[in-house]
């Protein structure tokens, strides 16, 4: 039996990152919200304290802040004539659960897309041509410039205390940030981390090369920081216990130290947490979502929570889940095209990294913070020219330890034997004498690379899981293999004792060793309701009352990390609602 | 096991005596002590892990075959040397039992409902069994497989057999019937570095002593005073772990 519950102005559906600045925004309007979370209430200053959360074996290694794939899972297929299996342990990317999300423990490298990746279609056939598009390569542009979106990255960045060095300061090139930026209104809220002996022998490295470092964007606050909120953050201790783990001195911005505090305390806002959505109920002939069913984890119970306004705001997969359970919008077929649920779904392709040993040079890893390190720019999105190259896209690149906590990070020259008396040797030699070189590539939209319901496999909720049809294609294998040479170059260049020569990435994608938990895609943004989910303002074509917050309206995934991206869209899109919406409440763009 | 009449849980005491003297004990009540290794030799000398009169380890998981191969396996894949105790002296068997009895060892966090298929290697573990049900078949499988190949079970070779079992299960080429060699070896090897690299809050790397072999000063009260001040220099705090901040 479903409870029915009396209605409010506004259910959030996830407590994360965008859940929280929707709610916020909303609430500052004078709605009442209610926020559904599936996971368990955690509060930073309770749960992640000294000594209990430096635990790496409880949080790293056995995944104590990420989705419970015993309640749900996603099943994998590398190709549509394949059986998908399920992904039955999290492995190449870890989405959260819990209050905060994904947002308690992430990394907090803090980018903004490029102007050209906003207007990627446009900007590659002005470039090169439309027809040097391959056509299965779905790319599209973001129907939101980078000038518009600007005001709302900066104030995504105040809202983190983001540390880091501008390139382009209204229009004014800066030597030592990243000069391929667009421009920024205001410097970064506070200056960078400081510096690892890696990030500085990169720096010399890649300078001597031509290239153009700068410090990572960091929401891992250098100093103490008071945000437009009235939250502050403490300065980050360089503890080496960053992705994965909360921060126990609140120096990584998360909504549980940047925004939940003031959230939590207006009574127009409502928490409540172990509520598992199961789908939303949707009015096709009003083109209206009526209201949201979830069940109450912690007594079994049912309930339906009407609202005026939606907002999806959980992980990539859950809001493709909901709209597929939910039967809103068409769900993607890769064989005629049609359809826009489950489309364009991305992630990114990870270079061989490659590891650089100095027996000269005393590293210690575990002086770090989860975003630290410098970083170039130079072989990122089309900030090189690809005439000729025969692939489109590119990466970031960076140099400096996140951490050295030794479970996970124990770098050995390549041909060192992986266990026994010469293995224990070259660990002991080499620990505090190597970094990697690393960078994490685009991947662009491919036709074949979508997402739908699994026909076999089911969650602890009786549902169809969400099946990813998903592989590396051959722009990918390119952008890597190029990559990796220039990792290689940039690591020749240190004069190491010793490198290990990058592997030439092929093969299939695979669910097993960590890559990034930046997923994106499946209920994109676009222009057009037959070839997208959302419109500009990220309010679903086919409900006016439904917003989707989140990486899952990423058209494409650049090498960026993609949290930037997603806060300055969810303040995008809170703006939307507050000053455009509640005025007159409808669609907001008449296709 | 296999006509053995020794009782492994007197083996085991002996094992938890650090030093050439255990190690002489068990050759002395052993009918293969000449093939009985003494993996524990050089620790005598270093000392570090073990103290004397430990009494022997309660079991949650493991019967005391299956511990007498996981003690066996670990000291194989973490020698003693001068750079840190054997694997048991560092508590990995330990660790490795209790994994085994902890909700992670039953299967959580671990998506279990079938149909269970036979996937390509990228789409991961697609096994019906529990971490704790799956080294129990292999443990059994690799005893078989060592009985069928040497005439004893696993722990009872010598060090340079041992070395020559896990060589073959590492590379595939020992036949464990039902059982995947490689994936076998590949889940032993991860949680035997799990066991010897995690806080010792979980009965592995005793005495920190992984972390003071590799510099890895632990649980920092913090390093922002000192990260400036020790760039390119080295650092060598005595280690800390999540006991000495209770």
């Amino acid at each position: 039996m479903t409870t029915k519950l009396p209605e409010v102005d506004v259910v959030v559906v996830g407590v994360g990152w965008t859940g929280s600045i929707l709610a916020r925004e909303l609430t500052k309007a004078g709605l009442r919200v209610v926020g559904l979370e599936r996971g368990p209430r955690r509060t930073p200053g309770e749960d992640f304290t000294v000594p209990s959360i430096r635990d790496d074996l409880k949080y790293a290694v056995r995944q104590e802040l990420f989705q419970d794939t015993q309640m749900e899972t996603m099943s994998l297929r590398h190709a549509r004539s394949e059986t998908a299996l399920p992904v039955r342990r999290l492995g190449a990317f870890l989405p959260g659960t819990g209050l905060g999300g994904a947002g308690a423990h992430w990394n907090g490298v803090t980018w903004r897309l490029l102007p050209t990746d906003h207007k990627l279609r446009t900007h590659l056939s002005e470039r090169y041509g439309a027809q040097a598009i391959p056509d299965d390569m779905t790319i599209t542009d973001y129907p939101v410039s980078y000038d518009e979106l600007e005001p709302y990255y900066d104030r995504f960045e105040k809202l983190c205390g983001v540390s880091g060095k501008a390139g382009n300061l209204r229009g004014k090139i800066i030597d030592g940030g990243n000069v391929f930026e667009g421009p920024r209104q205001a410097e970064y809220p506070n200056p960078p981390l400081e510096q690892s002996v890696a990030g500085a022998t990169f720096e010399t490295a890649v300078k001597s090369l031509g290239y153009h470092p700068f410090p990572a964007p960091s929401s891992n606050a250098s100093r103490v920081y008071t945000n437009p909120e009235g939250l502050t953050m403490g300065a980050c201790i360089y503890c080496g216990h960053c992705e994965r783990f909360g921060c126990e001195s609140n120096a990584k911005a998360s909504p549980g130290v940047s925004i939940l505090p003031a959230l939590l305390s207006d009574d127009k806002f409502e928490l409540r947490c172990n509520a598992y959505v199961k789908d939303l109920v949707h009015d096709k002939t009003a083109r209206k979502v009526k209201s949201v069913r979830y069940v109450d984890t912690r007594s079994g119970e049912d309930y339906e929570q009407p609202a005026s306004l939606v907002i999806l705001g959980a992980y990539v997969f859950t809001n493709n889940l909901l709209l597929l359970y939910s039967g809103i919008g068409e769900p993607y077929d890769p064989v005629t095209g049609k359809g826009s649920v489950g489309k364009n779904y991305c992630y990114q392709v990870g270079a061989a990294g490659v590891t650089v040993f100095f027996e000269d040079k005393e590293v210690n890893p575990f002086m770090a913070s989860g975003a630290h390190g410098i970083m170039i720019d130079d072989f990122n999105g089309d900030n090189f020219d690809h005439g000729g190259l025969g692939f489109f896209g590119g990466a970031w690149i960076q140099a400096g330890p996140t951490n050295g906590r030794p479970i996970l990070s124990r770098p050995v020259p390549a041909g060192t034997p992986r266990w026994g008396r010469d293995w224990k040797r070259a660990t002991a030699k080499w620990y505090n004498h190597a970094f990697n070189i690393g960078g994490s590539c685009c991947n662009y939209a491919h036709r074949e690379n979508y997402l739908d319901l699994d026909p076999t496999y089911r969650d602890a909720l009786g549902r169809p899981l969400i099946r990813m049809t998903y592989n590396f294609k051959e722009n990918d294998y390119r952008v890597a293999e190029y990559v990796t040479a220039v990792l290689g170059r940039i690591g020749r260049a240190m004069n190491p004792t010793l490198i290990n020569t990058p592997a030439y990435r092929r093969g299939n994608f695979s669910a097993i060793p960590y890559q990034s938990t930046h997923n994106t895609g499946g209920t994109i943004l676009g222009t057009d309701p037959k070839e997208s989910v959302v419109n500009r303002y990220l309010q679903a074509w086919d409900a006016d009352n439904l917003f989707i917050v989140g990486a899952s309206v990423f058209p494409q995934n650049q090498s960026y990390n993609p949290t930037g991206t997603v806060g300055a869209l969810a303040y995008w899109a809170a703006d939307a609602i507050t000053k455009q919406y509640m005025k007159s409440p409808g669609p907001l763009v008449h296709a | 096991m296999a006509g053995d009449t020794i009782p492994r849980r007197g083996f085991l005491v002996g094992v938890g005596l650090a030093g050439t003297a255990a190690a002489a004990g068990v050759a002395a009540s052993s009918p293969a002590s000449a093939e009985v290794p003494a993996p524990n030799q050089s620790s005598a000398t270093e000392g570090a892990a073990a103290p004397g009169n430990r009494e022997p380890e309660p079991l949650l998981a493991l019967n005391e075959a299956e511990h007498a191969f996981i003690v066996a396996a670990v000291d194989t894949i973490i020698p003693a040397d001068d750079l840190s105790p054997s694997g048991s002296e560092c508590g990995v068997a330990t660790f490795i039992d209790r994994q085994l009895a902890s909700a992670w060892g039953g299967g959580a966090k671990m998506y279990r409902s079938g149909p269970f298929l036979r996937g390509k290697p990228e789409q991961g573990y697609q096994l019906a069994l529990t971490p704790r049900e799956f080294f129990l078949a292999g443990i059994a499988a690799t005893n078989d497989w060592t009985r069928k190949t040497y005439g004893k079970d696993f722990d009872r070779l010598p060090a340079s057999e041992r070395i020559a079992a896990l060589t073959a299960l590492e590379e595939g080429k020992a036949d464990l019937g039902h059982v995947s060699a490689r994936q076998f070896f590949n889940a032993l090897l991860t949680i035997t570095m799990e066991g010897f690299f995690a806080d010792p809050i979980y009965g592995g790397n005793r005495n920190m002593a992984s972390w003071k072999m590799l510099g890895f000063p632990g649980l920092p009260a913090t390093y922002a005073n000192v990260i400036d001040q020790y760039r390119d220099k080295p650092y060598t705090a005595a280690p800390q772990s999540i006991a000495d901040f209770s």
